[in-house]
């Protein structure tokens, strides 16, 4: 089996390979790596572009100023390493609406792309109400026998897991 | 040397970025970067997802541990507010199923050409901004059940290192578990 053009590697060698990242950080930035904040500094330079620099006096892009920082250059990192993994493997495809939801909601792009839509506030909002997301909470904090990132690790997935169950489960 | 590293900003740029490249190629190759991977964890038919982030678990909880007891970095847990952290989390759980995504792996799923992903990404800006917006007035609610930056072997007073033990064989007990169960 070829590696490099494999599409699913084994998980517990990508988990691994994620722990090793989290070493990576930590020696060589000393940064724990998250992406949720990444979203609210590129909301703040968005909302800065159009009300001007008043934006920059809200007390929470005071604690989190709109600017590119290292979770930032991480995000868009993403970004870049699925597309050359999924080039490499020949997954990568465009997808506007997924199976799951096609077979539950039907194959409508409009309605999934909205759905997606609040999906992603509710997600952006949380996130930051949480203080993390998968990354900074489930994988770093965790990491780091956080007390509050196994808090909101074990919280999103029961609130992940009964909104599936009763959104695409058929209950 | 490496405190040294820590202040060069553009070299940290860079750091950032390539950790991110290796983290994107890596979650996509787990299957994470597609919405049906992560709707079938969350309706517990596939544990594929699960099993990558208790493996980085285990893996990162050892070598972290390590890393802050001989290199000049120190742990940086994020302070404990409980009440933010169960109603956020919530609202964060309710979002990560309808999307199908959470924020990294959405921004990975835009780079396996998933269109739907963008909106997603759209839909975290706008709740990002909306909760900067809203801050100043939750800012009391947040602070009030703030119990710090605590960890978990500081507030049970047991040395750290049984901590990660016991907590590595739970986790790699469920993922054997899951195994023989046919998962």
């Amino acid at each position: 089996m070829n590696i490099i053009s494999s599409d699913l590697w084994s998980p517990y060698v990508v988990g691994i390979g994620i722990g090793i990242l989290i070493w990576l950080g930590f020696i060589f930035s000393n940064k724990a790596i998250g992406c949720s904040t990444a979203y609210a500094r590129t909301s703040g330079m968005a909302e800065r572009a159009v009300r001007g620099k008043k934006v920059e006096e809200k007390p929470y892009y005071k604690k989190f100023v709109p600017e590119i920082d290292w979770e930032w250059m991480l995000v868009l990192g993403i970004v870049v390493g699925s597309l050359i993994s999924s080039l490499l493997s020949g997954s990568f495809r465009l997808e506007t609406v997924p199976l799951i939801w096609q077979n539950t909601f039907g194959s409508s792009q409009i309605l999934r792309f909205i759905g997606a839509l609040i999906g992603g506030l509710l997600l952006g909002f949380g996130a930051r109400m949480a203080g993390g997301c998968t990354s900074g909470h489930g994988l770093s904090g965790t990491s780091q026998l956080s007390v509050g990132s196994w808090l909101a690790f074990i919280f999103f997935f029961i609130g992940g897991i009964s909104t599936a169950l009763l959104l695409y489960g058929g209950i | 040397m490496l405190k040294e590293l820590y202040n060069k900003k553009r070299k940290q740029l860079f750091l950032g970025f390539l950790i991110g490249v290796a983290f994107g190629f890596l979650l996509d190759r787990g299957g994470a970067t597609d919405f049906n991977i992560i709707v079938n964890q969350l309706l517990l038919r596939d544990f594929r997802v699960l099993k990558i982030i208790f493996t980085a678990i285990i893996t990162g909880m050892i070598g972290v541990h390590i890393i802050v007891r001989y290199l000049p970095p120190e742990l940086q847990p994020k302070p404990c507010q409980w009440k933010p952290i169960i109603i956020g989390g919530l609202i964060f759980g309710v979002g990560f199923a309808v999307l199908g995504l959470c924020p990294g792996t959405a921004a990975g799923a835009m780079g396996t050409g998933a269109i739907h992903a963008i909106f997603g990404v759209i839909g975290m800006l706008l709740g990002a901004g909306i909760f900067a917006s809203v801050y100043t007035y939750i800012e009391d609610f947040m602070a009030e059940s703030d119990l710090g930056p605590v960890t978990i072997p500081e507030s049970l007073e047991i040395n750290k290192w049984w901590i990660i033990l016991v907590f590595s064989i739970i986790l790699a007990a469920i993922m054997f578990f899951l195994e023989s169960a046919g998962f």
